[in-house]
């Protein structure tokens, strides 16, 4: 017997098709798997560099012909491997894990740091399909940090949305962080519903600005993740298990686990550490 | 109305026969307490040991056909930091906290600390299959075995159930050794040592190469050494290995089981699975005209 669950765990090998370079430190591999193609915005894949690691990262993009794209930052050891691969080169995978946006139709802000841009990229092109009018809202340290920059550009003039940088050097649009940049847009307008993925203190500071709007909320989360199936225990936030129960949460959710949400994670012992 | 699903094991008083399995959402206080408002009926930490320990980098699990295969490398917070979770769990359930230690003496202090932060039981982790100089490598010696338990037993009052592992000759042989040592419950069984490699790369996928086999493959297994091991001792039996539904536990308890763990299968169904369970025992012993189910406990063994 073989459930959907097991389905999907299954590890898959798949070669890598092609590779796009997004900015200095970002790259996105391109590679045809059947179940990933049927991954929805906000769900992640777990990538195995064989011999090395597996990590979870988030779907960017799906195409009919079953080819996915995941968009990765060179941060750390088994990215810095995946960075130095080309293509022909051999991943394993398995997933896709997770939850996902629910999009929504009417009037959408999307905001999205550094390579948390890249889930949202996907699920603008969803809402774009639904003609929701999207605003979106992006931050990076430098110019060249800022990814997808001409493709959201295309979907958002299909949608007569706005589109609106920060850069933390200034290199770009606003000088400063984007979140001064959601204050701004919020003061102003509203939204029915606002999507965030990014760093953690980004994340926190939405979701006190969507509090005190009184917006609807999801956002992405990340925590240490290792089954991926919601067994191990090792990507709990409060009560929540982000690759179970997440990584998609909503501001009541996030409520609930508001003594962890934007302070404390779990290091790969299980300790408590800030975030 | 009395409550068919209850059971007492060891001292502990269960409101129904099915628990948590060791290392499954067991770090976290505040998920473990989600576990048993879910319906569980005891709860079981993270095996935890003395000192912090990060575990194996990824990949920590791979999919087989009938179950998984993990080698996790144990990792935890270390007891002391169990302390903060621990509040969460309070009057929810019986709490089992699962220990490991890398002697004899290391076991003795392990139980102390963890009875002082809370343990209503524990359960020593001589069985996991994917640690070097301790679980399995203590369960598979008897003559270690017996100091640890025996050790343990000394330095608490609380009961110590004490978790097989299959992966030895006799499992009879074991469990007899734990019973004689003083043990207060067996839980058999901990996941059979297995490992899986990817034919296109050639490599093993877990970073340790070797784990442990959990899920429905276990299940034959898992059964029959209960079976066996409900024959030679007196002690009561926590069946674990592959449970995923109500039919599954009550073959545990036929086969001897006075409680059941649920681990892997929580993957697929959901933390539901323990009201389903329970309600399908229920439904069972309704049917059958029982009025406890201590009555199917070792039941098969009566039709010999
Ligand atoms: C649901 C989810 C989706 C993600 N999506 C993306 C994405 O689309 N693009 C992207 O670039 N990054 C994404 N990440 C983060 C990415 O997984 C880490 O950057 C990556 O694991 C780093 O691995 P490393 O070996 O290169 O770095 P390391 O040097 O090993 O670690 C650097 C940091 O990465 C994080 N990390 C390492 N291993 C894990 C793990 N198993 N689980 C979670 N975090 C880990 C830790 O915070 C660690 O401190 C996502 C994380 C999660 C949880
Ligand atoms: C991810 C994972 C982690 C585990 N961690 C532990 C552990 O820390 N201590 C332990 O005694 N058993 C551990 N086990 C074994 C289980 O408690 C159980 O004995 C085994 O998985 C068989 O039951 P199941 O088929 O219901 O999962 C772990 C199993 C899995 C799948
Ligand atoms: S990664 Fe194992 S429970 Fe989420």
């Amino acid at each position: 017997m073989s459930t959907i669950t097991q389905k999907i765990n299954f590890l898959r090998i798949v070669e890598i098709e092609k590779i796009v370079r997004e900015s200095p430190t970002v790259k996105t591999f391109f590679f045809a798997d059947e179940l990933s193609a049927q991954g929805k915005p906000g769900q992640f894949i777990m990538v195995w560099i064989p011999g090395y690691d597996e990590v979870p990262m988030s779907i960017s993009s799906t195409c009919s012909d079953d080819l996915v794209s995941i968009t990765v930052a060179n941060v750390g050891e088994a990215t810095r491997i995946m960075h130095k691969q080309e293509a022909g080169g051999i991943l394993g995978i398995r997933g896709p894990f997770g939850n996902s946006f629910s999009p929504v139709k009417g009037k959408a802000l999307l905001v999205g740091g550094g390579t948390g841009i890249a889930p949202l990229v996907f699920l603008a092109a969803e809402l774009a399909k639904l003609k929701t009018k999207l605003t979106f809202l992006l931050g990076a340290k430098t110019k060249e940090e800022l990814i997808f920059l001409s493709y959201i550009k295309a979907i958002i003039s299909r949608t007569k949305g706005k589109i609106n940088a920060a850069t933390e050097d200034g290199s770009f649009g606003h000088k400063g962080v984007v979140t001064e940049l959601v204050e701004t847009t919020l003061a102003k307008e509203k939204f029915d519903k606002i999507y965030a993925c990014g760093r953690e203190p980004m994340l926190y500071k939405i979701f006190e600005l969507s509090n005190m709007h009184k917006i609807s909320l999801q956002m992405s989360l990340e925590r240490i993740i290792r089954c991926a199936i919601g067994l191990c225990g090792s990507c709990t936030i409060g009560k929540y298990r982000v690759c179970a129960d997440g990584p998609v949460f909503t501001s009541n959710q996030l409520q609930e686990v508001v003594n962890e949400f934007g302070k404390l994670k779990r290091d790969f012992n299980g300790t408590k550490i800030s975030v | 109305m009395m409550n068919r699903l209850a059971i007492n094991i060891a001292g502990l008083e269960l409101s129904n026969p099915t628990m948590l399995a060791a290392g499954i959402l067991g770090i976290s206080g505040l998920t473990l307490s989600r576990v048993a408002k879910a319906g569980a009926g005891a709860i079981v930490t993270k095996s935890l040991g003395l000192q912090p320990r990060a575990g194996y980098p990824n990949p920590t699990i791979v999919q087989v056909e009938s179950g998984l295969v993990n080698a996790m490398g144990l990792p935890n917070p270390g007891i002391e930091h169990f302390t903060q979770e621990i509040k969460f769990t309070r009057s929810v359930a019986p709490l089992i906290i699962s220990i490991y230690a890398f002697s004899t003496d290391e076991f003795a202090i392990a139980a102390q600390k963890a009875v002082k932060i809370g343990a209503d039981a524990l359960e020593l982790n001589v069985s996991c299959p994917h640690a070097k100089k301790t679980g399995a490598d203590i369960g598979q010696d008897p003559k270690l075995l017996e100091e640890v338990v025996k050790a343990t037993k000394r330095s608490v009052k609380k009961p110590v159930f004490v978790k097989l592992t299959p992966n030895v000759d006799s499992i009879v042989r074991s469990a007899k050794t734990a019973e004689k040592a003083g043990a207060d419950a067996l839980t058999a069984i901990n996941t059979v040592k297995a490992m899986v490699i990817d034919i296109e790369t050639a490599k093993p996928i877990l970073s340790n190469k070797i784990g442990g086999l959990s899920g429905s493959a276990l299940k034959p297994i898992a059964v029959r050494c209960v079976y066996e091991i409900f024959d030679a001792v007196d002690i009561p039996i926590v069946g674990c290995g592959g449970i995923s539904t109500w039919q599954d536990a009550v073959e545990f308890l036929q086969a001897g089981a006075s409680a059941i763990q649920i681990g892997t299968a929580i993957a697929q169904k959901g933390l539901n699975i323990f009201t389903q369970v329970n309600e399908g025992i229920e439904a069972f012993l309704e049917k059958k005209g029982f009025h406890s189910v201590k009555e199917i406990i070792g039941l098969s063994h009566k039709s010999k």
